[in-house]
């Protein structure tokens, strides 16, 4: 089976000796809906970078559908669709401009290039906008803008960098539902990001790269299932004395109305129930304390 | 890509670097008519008159050969060397190289790109020039050969200087330093014959001397310099160009990281 992605030995050396990735091997297979996480300076856009051919690698083998990028990259390019994390438009065309254009640098003809533009800008919103400069468009407009621009040419691969910074919770979600919509009609992607809900809610298969180095990659159920330990916090309706502890169980005060209690995977939460009916607190709610994966991910870059 | 892919591609970007400058009339083609509608005006008429015949002609129709190939050196040059830095500076280069389309097709639709305004603002010019002296094309596949030649040529230097330009000075620097010092010494506003020997020979040391001559032989016949020599020069210096910018986007020098 060929795969959307294939990356082995992968080493980029910058000109001023920082060895941003050391060797890094990645398969991403087609049709998923991959994830690629990692703190600031870990390597994952100098990857993406690599991958869509805008930074040159060191050493390593790159591979998009089979296509390698040392020996047939224009085929290689075909297949991708890039959406980095940067701004990158003329600031003076028009959207419309903008889409049609890169479309034609795919060697797409004009007809099919404006019926195509005129789909994506209506399923992202943008079709009112499309005679507006660019530079006219609020932050989530632009961001749209990027991924209408990447679909044009109907890649098999696309690649997000952060598409969701500094997007307004309504609009992500608006976003994670179409990127949704894209991935099921076939399109493999790959993203990066910060918001580990994102990930979480999206991804099927994760890997994470800290110092040039994947520390982890697997499904994100395998990831998840390694978390031990969750701890949930309980909204009390009447007030808790400043002694207050649940006997039996690693539990906390932290303030006047909340109490968070660590949990051991598998224990059941009916006992915690049970023990707060007996010290006479009444729940009024209950919540995660953290995004569970968060919690992962800062664990794994503490252990390597 | 196939070829029809590829002549999309090229057609796209031309299209799209000829669509730029001419929304931008105000700053790419409106300044020089109204620069060489002054130079007529004052060097051709007010002091022109006053000097009297060069080469055999009247001064106004000895200057306006090298005011139209100064106007098509200075935008052809500038239109690639501002758009392509443009590009690079607000990141949308990204566009081009992200995408499957041959480095010579990039460069050839840039290039094509400064042709077309090197020509456009030289049509301008020498229609103004027709306000205020006749003028007949003596030899015609030697005017529209060397006008060519040349708007490649500094349309291929304008995409050097914008691959190494790291700021706006830049990009300003050669044209501001080199090429107008280079044109006002080449010939346009005088013959090297009127020089003393060893700064004739000096002269003849700048490219903008043979250009010049030859599009001023096209026009009216006369020219200080070898007409073949000066197609050699140009020709070398293109084919030079051609191969070093190549190489910048083959290896992506300055372009990729």
């Amino acid at each position: 089976m060929t795969h959307a992605l294939e990356i082995s030995g992968l080493k980029k050396v910058y000109d001023n000796g920082f060895e941003a990735l050391k060797g890094i091997d990645l398969v991403v297979k087609e049709g998923d809906f991959f994830a690629l996480l990692g703190p600031n300076g870990a390597g994952k856009s100098t990857t993406i970078g690599i991958v869509s051919s805008l930074v040159k690698k060191t050493s390593g083998d790159v591979s998009v559908f089979g296509y390698s990028l040392d020996k047939q990259l224009a085929q290689a390019k075909q297949q991708i669709g890039l959406v980095p994390q940067e701004f990158n438009f003329s600031n003076f065309e028009a959207v419309w401009d903008i889409v049609v254009n890169q479309a034609g640098y795919y060697g797409l003809p004009r007809k099919e290039a404006e019926q195509r533009a005129e789909k994506y800008l209506r399923q992202l919103d943008l079709w009112d906008k499309r005679f507006v400069a660019s530079r006219m468009l609020s932050g989530g407009m632009k961001r749209r803008l990027m991924i209408a621009r990447a679909l044009i040419h109907e890649p098999r691969l696309l690649i997000l960098d952060e598409p969701t910074a500094g997007v307004d919770i309504e609009l992500r979600r608006s976003m994670w539902q179409f990127l949704t919509e894209i991935n099921r009609s076939g399109t493999t992607i790959i993203l990066t990001t910060h918001y580990l809900e994102e990930a979480e809610s999206l991804c099927r298969n994760i890997a994470i790269i800290d110092a040039g180095k994947i520390v982890e990659n697997t499904s994100m159920k395998a990831l998840l299932k390694q978390l031990h330990r969750e701890v949930f916090v309980f909204d009390c309706v009447n007030e808790l004395p400043e002694d207050f502890s649940l006997p039996g169980f690693d539990s906390s005060r932290m303030d006047a109305h909340c109490v968070e209690v660590a949990v051991e995977r598998g224990d059941s939460l009916n006992a915690i129930f049970t023990a707060l009916t007996e010290q006479g607190v009444e729940v009024a709610s209950m919540r995660n304390k953290a995004n569970r994966l968060e919690e992962l991910f800062v664990s794994l870059l503490a252990k390597k | 890509m196939n070829y029809q892919q590829q002549w999309i591609a090229f057609s796209t970007l031309v299209r799209k670097e000829i669509r730029r400058f001419l929304r931008i009339w105000m700053q790419t083609l409106l300044p020089p008519a109204i620069t060489m509608s002054l130079y007529f005006i004052i060097f051709g008429t007010l002091i022109g008159s006053r000097i009297g015949d060069m080469g055999g002609f009247t001064y106004m129709e000895f200057v306006v050969p090298g005011l139209i190939m100064m106007s098509v050196v200075t935008n052809a040059y500038s239109n690639v060397v501002s758009s392509f830095f443009g590009a690079k500076f607000q990141r949308f280069v990204e566009e081009i190289l992200v995408s499957p389309m041959s480095n010579s097709i990039v460069l050839w639709g840039y290039v094509i790109g400064g042709v077309a305004r090197g020509l456009l603002v030289g049509l301008i010019v020498t229609l103004l020039s027709l306000f205020f002296t006749k003028l007949q094309v003596q030899h015609v596949a030697v005017t529209i050969g060397i006008v060519l030649l040349t708007s490649i040529m500094f349309s291929l230097a304008g995409f050097i200087n914008a691959v190494y330009a790291n700021n706006f000075d830049d990009v300003s620097i050669v044209p501001t330093f080199v090429l107008t010092p280079l044109t006002y010494l080449g010939g346009v506003f005088y013959s090297i014959d009127l020089l003393p020997e060893f700064w004739a020979k000096v002269s003849q040391l700048n490219p903008m001397l043979y250009i010049v001559n030859a599009f001023r032989y096209g026009l009216l016949g006369v020219s200080d310099v070898s007409v073949g020599l000066a197609f050699g020069m140009v020709g070398l210096f293109t084919l030079a160009a051609y191969g070093y910018c190549l190489y910048l986007l083959n290896t992506g020098k300055r372009l990729r990281q």
